[in-house]
């Protein structure tokens, strides 16, 4: 589509890549917006992708592939399970899983990956990707896209690639962060999802009347405020500021990033109490329970919780403008997929399994038994999508611009050895922003230069 | 046997010699793989890494690729470590806290624990194995229900004294509370295993020397003071060896709770954060290691100086 040309042969200088990233993000929008034109279309081209699979190379890639998944957890788990049976059913491979619990996945994946890793595992786009992608410790899938590149948007694409221009991924699903709430909570005490700040607030002081939690919000394991500080950040200075804080590590210490946590410390006040000590598990369930109004949170963590006759009462809404200028542009949408090992014992049948995987029809079958995400192929009956999943949809395909989340837009040795502990001491001292940022600037300062 | 004596005999003349050889060819076979196996272990395994982490102090690397890809930079770590990382400070000060209060809680608990078991009551196996039950599970156990007791809505402390709706008590997560809940789960745990060491001291001391201490007149506490405690002097070092190390290797139930932040620093969560994770900081994870060891060094060396010198006067 619009894309442009010359991106493939785009030199890997960070200049040239944070240009090159913008049209990438801007173009999602549109290829997003193609993908729900050519709904028609897409059925016949994922049917194509289908014959490939049952034809053509067939004699080479046979037997085992092992299968490295950090979805430990039942649901995943089982969805998984459900995928892996009706590869064995379309390609004939047997898909050997070997579960790790996620955050021990990722914590553990440098080691994984020098050591005697699977053949297949799942992966992350943007930094992630690239971080891996550039140690040389996976192999391209340039082959896998040969089969694959009609099902997918050029946004996706752009993705899905590393520096030099090769392929490293296939995005399997993705799903959104955003404010999330129970509509039947909202129904029965009359409130409506705000769009600006001001009626955030105002909201938030009118729920706190009514005796709840306005905001559930839990910082033990970091995530709802690694989401929240992404979304102050791009609604406070735009999507291009945010992404330049993250890959560059400069500007920490100025006035826009203490803008952010000036805005932060107004919600405060209406977050659930000892938050410090909860899980999101557990932020999500006071949701669930209407003890609490709402939440920023994406949906795969959330929608694990809004299961069975409840699912469909996950409501959500963008997170508020707070600057015109900026709108409620960007959205967080971190893509999961599958990525091959560096020298995987059985190459032909990684490929062949991720050829499979990159077909809507094998997202359709994950999707069946996980609600959370949504798919990353075009020509997925949406028809069959939960009321969350059909909002999820929408909301992505409205944004102009796509964050992945701080700890995959950002280096792995910045996001949680700094950034963590720096969010919890602001909650700590919510006084002292200044001496906190010019401690993240002077680390992020020293971790770029020794890293670059 | 004839070949052998005469190896002996064709060896010089030097005594300590002579009396090796006089071993058959097996046993010295057997007495160096004896010496050398634990040697190379211990070398291998221990000191290569030890000086591998103080050389790698120095230098940045991702741990991706091979050695030229690691960059040297003097002692720019600790510099930072010092400057620029705060969760480094509250680390140190941490590791005392766990040091201290190793000290002065579990040692004397454990102690008056084992004397009163020692006393030969009711029941006294029984009360043996409960007190010593905490010691079999793992601190990652013990951080599960540390996390079961203090949770701040779902814990058993907030939801017994009705903190658990209104006005929540946040032990977990409040950095100046979280510390103390830890260390009375480890507290727990370390005591019984303190109690253990001393039963075994007590049931060591000659019983005669307290009967005679008994018919010169003494009471319980002078007993004790005087014949019982000298008399465990050896226990009382392994003990002291045994708290410093428990509270400078703690690390599983504050990363269990909360991967050790937000109040939870220890040395070892830092040199783990540093080192595991998908982006790897060797050098300066290594220079964290570093001062752990020479922090671990300022303990045990002063007592290796004492074991020694005990064993030149015997």
């Amino acid at each position: 589509m619009t894309q442009s040309p010359t991106d493939d042969r785009l030199p890997a200088s960070s200049v040239f890549n944070s240009a090159r990233r913008t049209v990438d993000r801007r173009s999602i929008l549109r290829g997003a917006l193609f993908g729900v034109g050519s709904l028609a279309v897409a059925p016949l081209l994922a049917a194509c992708g289908g014959d490939d699979d049952s034809g053509g190379d067939s004699g080479s890639a046979t037997g085992t592939v092992t299968f490295g998944s950090n979805a430990a957890v039942p649901q995943p788990k089982g969805a998984y399970q459900t995928l892996f049976n009706s590869a064995k059913s379309a390609t004939g491979l047997t898909v050997k899983p070997n579960w790790v619990d996620h955050n021990t996945f990722q914590q553990n994946i440098s080691t994984y990956l020098q050591g005697n890793p699977d053949d297949v595992f799942n992966w992350f786009a943007g930094e992630r990707m690239q971080f891996f992608a550039g140690q040389g410790l996976v192999s391209d899938v340039d082959d896998v896209w040969k089969k694959i590149g009609p099902n997918y948007t050029d946004a996706m694409k752009a993705q899905s690639k590393g520096e030099d221009g090769h392929y490293y991924l296939v995005p399997f699903d993705y799903y959104p962060w955003a404010v999330f709430y129970s509509k039947s909570l909202f129904k029965s005490k009359g409130y409506e999802p705000p769009t600006t700040w001001d009626e955030y607030i105002a909201l938030a002081k009118k729920i706190k009347g009514d005796g709840l939690i306005p905001i559930a919000f839990t910082n033990k394991d970091g995530w709802p405020s690694m989401g929240t500080f992404d979304y102050l950040n791009m609604r406070i200075n735009g999507f291009q500021f945010h992404i330049d804080l993250m890959r560059k590590g400069e500007d920490w210490n100025s006035p826009k990033v203490k803008a952010v946590f000036d805005q932060w410390r107004e919600l405060i006040p209406y977050y659930s109490p000892g938050f410090a000590g909860l899980t999101w598990q557990e932020g999500a369930q006071q949701i669930l329970n209407q003890k609490a109004g709402m939440m920023v949170l994406g949906l795969d963590q959330i929608g694990t919780i809004f299961t069975g006759a409840k699912a469909d009462d996950l409501g959500f809404f963008a997170f508020p403008e707070i600057d015109p200028a900026n709108g409620q542009d960007a959205v967080e949408a971190p893509i999961d997929g599958m990525m091959v090992s560096k020298s995987p014992k059985n190459k032909a049948g990684a490929n062949k399994l991720l050829e499979y995987l990159g077909t809507a029809k094998a997202q359709q079958v994950w999707l069946g038994t996980n609600p959370a995400d949504i798919a990353t192929a075009t020509g997925v009956d949406e028809t069959k999508y939960t009321a969350p999943q059909k909002a999820a949809t929408k909301l992505i395909q409205g944004a102009k611009n796509l964050s992945q989340f701080m700890d995959r837009d950002t280096r792995p040795d910045f996001a949680d050895p700094v950034m963590l502990p720096a969010i919890q001491s602001f909650f700590n001292k919510p006084g002292d922003v200044s001496g906190i940022l010019s401690n993240v600037d002077k680390q992020a300062k020293s971790i770029w230069a020794a890293g670059s | 046997m004839t070949a052998m004596e005469g190896a002996a005999r064709s060896a010089p003349p030097v005594a300590k010699r002579r009396k090796l050889r006089q071993l058959s060819i097996r046993d010295r076979v057997v007495l160096s793989l004896m010496a050398g196996i634990p040697t190379l272990l211990t070398v291998g395994l221990v000191w290569v890494p030890a000086l591998a982490s103080v050389v790698l102090s120095f230098s940045t690397w991702t741990g991706f690729g091979d050695f030229s890809t690691i960059q040297w930079v003097g002692t720019e770590n600790y510099k930072n470590i010092f400057t620029i990382y705060p969760p480094f400070q509250p680390a140190i000060e941490h590791n005392l806290i766990w040091l201290a209060v190793f000290f002065c809680v579990p040692g004397p608990f454990g102690l008056f624990l084992a004397v009163q078991l020692d006393k030969q009551i009711r029941f006294s196996r029984i009360y043996q194995s409960v007190l010593f039950l905490p010691v079999v599970l793992s601190l990652a156990l013990v951080g599960f229900m540390t996390e079961l007791i203090f949770s701040p809505t779902q814990g058993l402390i907030n939801n017994l004294t009705g903190h658990a709706e209104h006005n929540v008590i946040d032990w977990l997560g409040n950095p100046s509370l979280n510390i103390w809940a830890v260390m009375v789960m480890a507290c727990w745990r370390q005591a019984g295993y303190v109690m253990i060491l001393f039963l075994a001291g007590l049931k060591s001391v000659d019983p005669s020397q307290k009967e005679a201490a008994a018919l010169d007149g003494a009471g319980g506490w002078q007993t004790f003071r005087h014949v019982v405690w000298p008399a465990m002097r050896p226990i009382n070092i392994v003990v002291l060896v045994i708290t410093v190390i428990e509270s400078l290797r703690a690390f599983d139930i504050v990363y269990v709770i909360n991967k050790g932040t937000n109040g939870l620093e220890l040395l070892s969560v830092l040199v783990t954060d540093n080192i595991i994770g998908a982006g790897s900081r060797i050098g300066f994870g290594s220079a964290l290691a570093t001062i752990l060891l020479v922090i671990s060094m300022i303990f045990i060396v002063p007592y290796l100086i004492s074991m020694f010198r005990k064993d030149e006067r015997a």
